[in-house]
């Protein structure tokens, strides 16, 4: 079933009815909020992450999906049908196990066949998309082994595999490659997104690695403490971050902490004590004078140069402190008179075996009211 | 100060060690295999040459396998006439039926309640199961005849339940409960269920929560999860439990004769009967070899199916 592309972007469209409506779901455990009013949506074809800390409430939101865990409080809604209260075995839901739970006793073939079984569906179509589902992911020569004779790849592979089998509207991936090194992991990642993309099938997927997000997902939602922080796609999220800890959870970031001066049209001017001068931000938000705001820019949008910059949005002179080379990019820690440290990332266009700057050098930073946000929660 | 003898030393040293460790492990398998060889290979070896010879009256009360002559002939006599009685005395194969379905029996009414609470032991929470477990080996704090003995005063013409129910007036005439098969299997199945319930414990509660939630997750209702999921996973354990219960409760003397009626025929207590009312070693050794070379066969094929599970 190879259906077309996912359209990218079937939240934006507000025709297009959603999958999966979480409406203002709470779980406690004791008097330990774990899901704190979550609401939610996810549209067909999406490839959607809960991102966040171990402990941030992501994986039991994943268990109310699958049927796991009922919530005390919500709906929880699939294809518009309300599934709160059914059983695991009554969802239109499948879901991979970050310990894959693969069913010792049983040999790969039989693992994925267990829910084929289930529906009591004949032998031969039984066989054929066991079969089918052992090429897709590549272990048609390991049909007949136990997963104790498989390594953890394989593993993972056979999992997969047993998830997809019955064809779910809805995929949960409870870490999905957690378990795997780091090479087998970058690979996998790959190969999911394009086992996701041929299927149409829609995936919701836990993960506490950003990167494994970000490179995955075509929407992702930050969680802490139980709640959603954000939700967007990407880069979105990487580059409009709506609130301190996103901004600080997902990359690097600068954050001068301020309050705002005056607001002209979307620009607006901030003073920072930190930052030892006046920061000009853009925004798409009416601010009122005196606000207490963060301004936040990535390392790679700051410019770093020896000498001073032409007179711009923000600049400001200080000292190199540290200087972190990674071989692609050089990462560059100054103190301003403020007395914050920017951090500024540098990539190494040219071979040189000789930084142009050391430790103590004065050197100027710079960027524009585009390449910061203004963050006032 | 680096010189050769100095650099020799610690090898030396080494070696040594090694063989001591050798050495060591060779002692260390070497004592249950003497124990085994000195409380059980003997003994038998002694059983079955009795088994081969015949009754006489006197000290011991069998014939000598070997004797000379006095024409200085070296005279070997083997008696396979106690085998062949017991083929042929419908008594013996009786005995040996009856012992093997009271066993079976017995085993598989405590896998049934033994398997709900093992499984329930699993399932309760952490604290609670030690304390639980600690309930189903404390009657071993007891001497097993003493519990035995308490179940006559129970289950006797004016015991605990019979005046029990005369009192509630249920019945009128007391019920005839002791010395009856069903005072037997319930003297078995009380005195052999904790060898049950240990080994399904001890299978259940390695078994992985997230396998029955991975069955659930694939369309298994509870039930349906139960027998693909945990009954095949559990396998070793209700293997081990029936064997320990089975193996015992065939040969098994003490409860039916203190529990069973007159005509409760078990080959343990025929055995006890030859040897000592009888005085016919002979013929209690070969119902013993017989019995052990009955119940060597569950044991060797428990064996093939662990080392198939291993391959």
């Amino acid at each position: 079933m190879a259906g077309p592309k996912p359209a990218l972007g079937a939240w934006q469209d507000p025709s297009a009815a959603p999958l999966v409506e979480i409406r203002n779901v709470t779980k406690t455990f004791g008097s330990h909020y774990a899901v704190d009013d979550v609401s939610l949506t996810i549209y067909p074809g999406e490839f959607f992450s809960l991102l966040g800390a171990s402990g941030c409430g992501k994986t039991t939101l994943l268990r109310m999906l699958a049927g796991f865990e009922r919530p005390d409080a919500g709906r929880l809604l699939i294809g518009g049908e309300d599934v709160t209260e059914l059983p695991p075995y009554r969802r239109p839901v499948n879901m991979m196990f970050q310990s894959y739970a693969l069913f010792p006793h049983l040999s790969v073939a039989d693992n994925i066949a267990f829910g084929l079984r289930q529906e009591k569906l004949p032998r031969a179509e039984i066989r054929e998309r066991v079969a089918a589902m052992l090429e897709l992911v590549r272990m048609g020569d390991f049909a007949g082994r136990k997963p104790d004779q498989l390594s953890g790849g394989q593993r993972q592979r056979v999992a997969l595999a047993r998830s997809l089998v019955k064809q779910p509207k809805l995929l949960l991936l409870d870490e999905p490659l957690g378990a795997l090194d780091r090479k087998l992991r970058e690979h996998t990642q790959f190969e999911l997104v394009n086992i996701q993309e041929r299927l149409g099938i829609t995936f919701v997927m836990v993960t506490h690695d950003q990167e494994e997000a970000m490179t995955m997902s075509t929407r992702m939602a930050v969680m802490n403490e139980g709640r959603i922080r954000q939700i967007g796609t990407p880069s979105e999220i990487y580059e409009f971050p709506s609130n301190r800890f996103v901004a600080g959870f997902i990359g690097a970031v600068n954050q001068f902490e301020g309050r705002v001066m005056e607001q002209r049209d979307d620009l607006l001017l901030v003073r920072s004590d930190v930052a030892g001068t006046e920061l000009r931000v853009r925004t798409q938000q009416a601010v009122a004078p005196g606000t207490p705001v963060v301004v936040a820019v990535r390392p790679e949008k700051v410019l770093l140069t020896t000498e001073q910059p032409p007179p711009g949005d923000n600049s400001l002179s200080g000292s190199v402190e540290e200087i972190a080379y990674l071989g692609d990019v050089s990462i560059y820690h100054v103190r301003v008179p403020g007395g914050a440290l920017v951090e500024a990332q540098l990539t190494n266009r040219a071979r040189r075996a000789v930084a142009p700057l050391t430790w103590g050098d004065p050197a100027w930073i710079a960027w524009g009211a585009d390449d910061a946000v203004a963050l006032l929660e | 100060m680096p010189s050769p003898s100095s650099s020799d030393r610690p090898q030396r040293g080494r070696r040594s060690l090694r063989q001591r460790l050798h050495l060591g492990r060779g002692t260390v398998a070497g004592i249950p295999l003497l124990w085994l060889g000195l409380f059980f290979g003997l003994p038998f070896l002694i059983i079955a040459r009795i088994s081969l010879s015949e009754v006489v009256i006197g000290l011991p009360p069998y014939s000598s396998l070997v004797d000379w002559t006095a024409a200085g002939l070296l005279e070997v006599r083997i008696n396979f006439g106690n085998f062949l009685l017991l083929v042929q005395d419908s008594l013996y194969l009786d005995a040996f039926e009856n012992s093997l379905r009271v066993a079976a029996v017995s085993t598989l009414l405590c896998l049934l309640l033994g398997y709900p609470m093992a499984l329930g032991i699993t399932r309760v929470r952490e604290g609670l199961r030690v304390p639980l477990l600690m309930l189903v080996i404390l009657p071993f704090w007891t001497s097993f005849l003493i519990r035995v003995y308490a179940w006559i005063g129970i289950l006797k013409g004016n015991g605990l339940i019979n005046n029990f129910l005369l009192w509630l007036g249920v019945i009128d005439q007391p019920l005839h409960l002791l010395h009856s098969d069903f005072a037997v299997y319930l003297g078995i199945v009380y005195a052999y269920l904790p060898f049950m319930v240990l080994p399904l414990y001890a299978t259940l509660s390695k078994m992985d929560e997230s396998l029955l939630e991975a069955a659930a997750d694939l369309g298994c209702r509870p039930l349906c999860a139960f027998w693909r999921v945990t009954v095949p996973l559990s396998l070793p354990g209700i293997i081990a439990g029936s064997l320990l219960v089975f193996v015992p409760a065939v040969g098994e003397f003490v409860i039916p004769d203190l529990l069973g009626g007159p005509d409760t025929l078990m080959i343990g207590k025929v055995l006890w009967t030859e040897f000592f009312n009888n005085r016919d070693w002979p013929v209690a050794a070969s119902v013993a070899v017989a019995l052990l070379a009955l119940l060597v066969v569950p044991v060797l094929l428990f064996e093939r199916f662990r080392e198939k599970e291993q391959t």
